[in-house]
């Protein structure tokens, strides 16, 4: 495609994609919350670690904008921190779903058969297994860890992806334009790429919204089980599972990184929700 | 195209069988097939028309993909140019692709709506032919949309920009690529208007006179096939039920389908409109 039919494509989504709330609001909480992760590699109030004891659980204030914890360092400072974290994990982990489920469905739909029997075998095999329970196996076996954690997410995505994939290639396998491709002379390899991949690739998208917020939920689930991120690196997970002891001393220190997973979430399956209308509005029928 | 590999016959089937496999219905069960194509028998000379009517289901459809190799039939031989398709390399049924193209019933599906038409209409080119310049693949897309009745820079725009009839050209233009001395087109007019179906049709008719084409027209369209067709091949449950020249069959049908088929026609270039099939 020409750059100048992509910019005019570009221009006519924002156009349409104006009007619609659930994206729009998506959109800017996760824009904020990549700001506010770029912001934090350079900048944060206070240093993410220091530790203060003298000014531990302080309530908010005006120097210390969230409060500090159980060791006084800057809840500000750690959850602004711990949002990279969160897009770190999630970013890879779903990179890793995406990156080999795509090919393996793409690969089941367009040899079928014997091949496809053992890719979806192997999907039904991990997705057998709830999300969580697994990414706790994994890490039980391989050792709690930042790495570790982002492994087993990544795990759990690869079926997801795979199925979606498959499902999808396989209606577009007996569209007549890959029939025409076939008496084109294209092979199979050829035509996944040219034909399949591009028409399922708004899908793909969407699913990789909604994943990115799943993924985050259990990143923070893993660290809060204490499997995910490591002391003294900030985690939401983390942070939670810190407070838990604290809440009838200082609930703030719940409330908070409570508040970041639930506003990034909402705003990630808002940002998913607002995609899948302004790219493929007929998904939204069937739902 | 090299003259010495044509022999006398374009196209010939023999004995054509094609089962589907269904799902099983249970887990150890032999799983269940359906007889889409049985025996069927067809040959088509160069220059020659040939329509197959028939029922929705009759197994028009499965004819066609089968005879392009797009299924691998359960019996029989497909012989194209008097090679035997089936027994082909991979490197030899390419080959062979270059002389037999395909139009499709629905212009809405048969054009992808994520590429430009320039790139839809080389498909075949890229695929098929190597060593073709740029400039040499910039000249032939704007022959075929010439002769499909578009304009050159209609190749830069997008499938969604084009109606009904204007798409079904751009897939004839599609298939001409190649220079194709045989198009299998399956029910290439009943998608359209009736005022569109008239224009396409006569698009097929010019197309072959002046580019010596011969098609494998699909149809359930009784008029349609009278216009286009030298001979008529009647399919009733994947078989061919009677075959002959279009004059004779429809003057005088021997096989009571045929009469049948026939005498169900409202009036002779009424639009109709497709059951809603499989
Ligand atoms: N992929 C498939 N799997 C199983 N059965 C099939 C498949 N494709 C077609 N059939 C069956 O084979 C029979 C012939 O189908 P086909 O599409 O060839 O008919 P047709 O004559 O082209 O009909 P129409 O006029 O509706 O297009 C039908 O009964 C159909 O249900
Ligand atoms: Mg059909």
């Amino acid at each position: 495609m020409s750059s100048e039919t992509q910019t005019s494509a570009l221009r006519e989504y924002w156009q349409r994609g104006r009007g619609q709330a659930n994206l729009m609001i998506g959109l800017a909480v996760t824009l904020t919350l990549v700001a506010v992760a770029l912001v934090s590699l350079v900048w944060t109030p206070y240093t993410v670690s220091a530790i203060d004891i003298p000014g531990k659980l302080q309530p908010p204030s005006a120097d210390h904008w969230l409060g500090t914890d159980q060791f006084g360092r800057d809840v500000l400072s750690r959850i602004m921190a711990g949002a990279v974290n969160s897009i770190a994990v999630s970013l890879v982990a779903v990179g890793i779903g995406a990156g080999i489920g795509v090919p393996l469905g793409a690969l089941a739909a367009a040899r079928r058969g014997l091949v496809e029997e053992v890719v979806m075998r192997f999907n039904d095999f991990t997705f057998a297994f709830p999300a969580l329970l697994s990414a706790v196996m994994i890490t039980a076996l391989f050792g709690p860890g930042a790495i570790n954690a982002i492994i087993a997410i990544g795990i759990f995505n690869i079926p997801v992806f795979a199925r979606l994939t498959r499902a999808a290639a396989l209606s577009l396998w007996k569209r007549d334009f890959v029939l025409a491709a076939r008496v084109a002379g294209r092979g199979r390899t050829r035509i996944t790429i040219d034909h399949i991949l591009p028409n399922i690739a708004s899908l793909l998208i969407v699913q990789m919204t909604i994943q990115f917020a799943l993924a985050i939920l259990a990143e923070a689930g893993l660290s809060y089980l204490g499997l995910g991120t490591q002391p003294p690196n900030p985690s939401w997970g983390k942070m939670l599972n810190e407070a838990q002891t604290l809440m009838f001393i200082a609930p703030q220190l719940a409330v908070f990184p409570g508040l970041a997973i639930m506003v990034t979430v909402l705003g990630l399956n808002l940002l998913g929700d607002g995609l899948r209308d302004l790219l493929d509005p007929r998904l939204r029928r069937l739902r | 195209m090299t003259a010495g590999e044509t022999g006398p016959m374009l196209l010939r089937v023999e004995g054509l069988t094609l089962d589907y496999p269904l799902p099983r219905e249970r887990l150890l069960a032999p799983a269940p097939r359906f007889r889409a194509l049985n025996a069927v028998n067809l040959h088509l000379a160069k220059g020659e028309s040939l329509a197959v009517v028939g029922e929705s289901g009759s197994g028009k459809s499965s004819l066609a993909r089968t005879v392009l190799a797009l299924e691998r039939p359960t019996a029989g031989r497909v012989e194209m140019m008097g090679q035997d398709v089936f027994a082909l390399p991979p490197a030899g049924l390419r080959a062979l692709r270059r002389h037999a193209q395909m139009v499709f019933q629905d212009p809405y599906g048969s054009l992808d709506p994520r590429r430009k038409i320039g790139w839809t209409i080389a498909e075949p080119l890229d695929a098929l032919e190597s060593g073709v310049s740029a400039a040499e693949r910039k000249a032939r897309i704007a022959e075929v949309l010439d002769s499909v009745g578009l304009k050159p820079r209609d190749a830069e725009r997008f499938p969604h920009e084009f109606s009904g009839g204007q798409r079904q050209r751009i897939a004839i233009a599609r298939a001409l690529i190649t220079h194709p001395d045989l198009i299998v087109a399956d029910e290439p007019v009943s998608a359209l208007d009736v005022s569109v179906q008239a224009q396409v049709l006569n698009l097929f008719m010019d197309l072959r006179e002046r580019l010596g084409l011969s098609y494998l027209f699909i149809s359930h369209d009784l008029a349609v096939v009278r216009h286009v067709a030298d001979r008529v091949a009647v399919m009733r449950h994947g078989e061919v039920v009677e075959e002959g020249g279009v004059e004779s069959v429809f003057n005088a049908p021997r096989h009571p389908y045929t009469q049948a088929l026939l005498a169900a026609v409202p009036r002779v270039g009424m639009p109709r409109r497709r059951n809603a099939g499989s």
